[in-house]
């Protein structure tokens, strides 16, 4: 497999699509069903990537240092904390639970 | 910058201000993508390329999130076209804010994200609209790539990525770019399916595979959805925050 073919494709598809906003008339990406299913997409998505990582491990699930992680970050994100505050939470808090030996 | 609003006026337009502030907000965590993309397997360059040339946050996150969890390049690819779709919507709004035309269609594609959208989106005066995305775009298009760079160079020297605990950023990044799109029942609800979809995926179906099942389920519940039009549509740093906060405030 090779990851850079990956890349440049997916680099590719993101450049076409924005462009198409600009090419294709309004009235056909205007219709809510479009709409809806752009945003919808974009929170399933998010939802499950943030899933996966927190739980998944090849095909199995596991709860290990990680679920720290979630809860660190979900504690920050409810205090309002920018972006990297919320990441550096969650790096920490699996940091900090493997040190003290778990998962 | 584009059709010429002259420097000296640049500095007390509104648009022009915030999105300063935002392009050194959303750019400085473009070094949390940096050092999680090499966390991750990716080379400096690969790291480089996804921020040059795909330029969407959630995306370049996403690429890198599949194949970290040891999903495939076509997945990987996949996942982020798909999150990327929205970005087809912004375009044209963008298109029919500014009318951008000629050459200028394609550099505006390229920086039309998140942020440059909202912050555009917030003003209503057509020159403040277009301070607002270029400055956002061309901003954020810079120091997001500055940052990487850093992000890249400074997760190579440090060794084990566990250790650090950098899985636990990449989950606190997914729900980060998650967090301001869940306002009201029905985002929740959809977070919610797609989770549990994908959580019971993952025993079942190869690694990277589990996202796309989500993505089937959020395709199907925004095809059927009846909500708010925008829903989904935010941006992971909010331009206008305080004034959406003193709004919220002034309605108690």
């Amino acid at each position: 497999m090779n990851l850079w073919l990956w890349i440049l494709i997916a680099c590719a598809l993101a450049y076409l699509t924005k462009l198409v906003g600009y090419f294709v008339p309004a009235k056909l990406l205007e219709s809510p069903r479009i709409m809806h299913v752009a945003g919808t997409m974009t929170i399933g998505l998010l939802a499950s990537l943030t899933a996966v990582n927190a739980v998944a491990s090849g095909q199995g699930l596991v709860l290990d240092a990680r679920i720290g992680a979630l809860v660190a970050a979900a504690v920050a994100l409810w205090l309002r904390a920018p972006f990297l505050v919320v990441v550096i939470s969650g790096a920490a808090a699996a940091a900090v639970l493997r040190l003290l030996g778990w998962g | 910058m584009t059709s010429g609003p002259a420097p000296m006026k640049l500095r007390e337009s509104p648009a022009f201000k915030i999105a300063v502030s935002l392009s050194i907000a959303t750019g400085l965590y473009g070094v949390s993508f940096g050092a999680l993309a090499v966390a991750s397997g990716f080379d400096f360059w690969q790291t480089m390329v996804l921020s040059l040339l795909l330029f969407s946050g959630g995306s370049q996150f996403a690429f890198i999130g599949v194949v970290a969890g040891g999903g495939s390049g076509v997945a990987a690819m996949t996942a982020s076209a798909l999150l990327g779709l929205r970005n087809g919507i912004y375009g044209m709004q963008i298109n029919a804010m500014l009318r951008p035309g000629g050459w200028k269609r394609y550099i505006s594609a390229h920086i039309t994200i998140d942020e440059s959208t909202a912050t555009a989106s917030g003003q209503s005066d057509p020159d403040e609209q277009r301070r607002g995305f270029w400055t956002a775009g061309i901003g954020i298009f810079i120091l997001w790539n500055i940052f990487t760079a850093i992000g890249a160079l400074a997760g190579d020297a440090m060794g084990d990525p566990k250790q650090w605990g950098l899985d636990g950023a990449a989950v606190a990044a997914f729900l980060a770019l998650l967090w301001p799109r869940l306002k009201g029942r029905e985002p929740w609800a959809i977070a919610a399916a797609c989770a549990l979809a994908t959580i019971l995926a993952v025993p079942f179906v190869p690694s990277g595979v589990p996202i796309l099942v989500a993505a089937v389920v959020a395709g199907v519940i925004g095809w059927f959805s009846h909500a708010r039009m925008d829903e989904g549509l935010e941006p992971d740093v909010d331009p206008y925050a305080e004034k959406h906060q003193r709004d919220h405030e002034g309605k108690k």
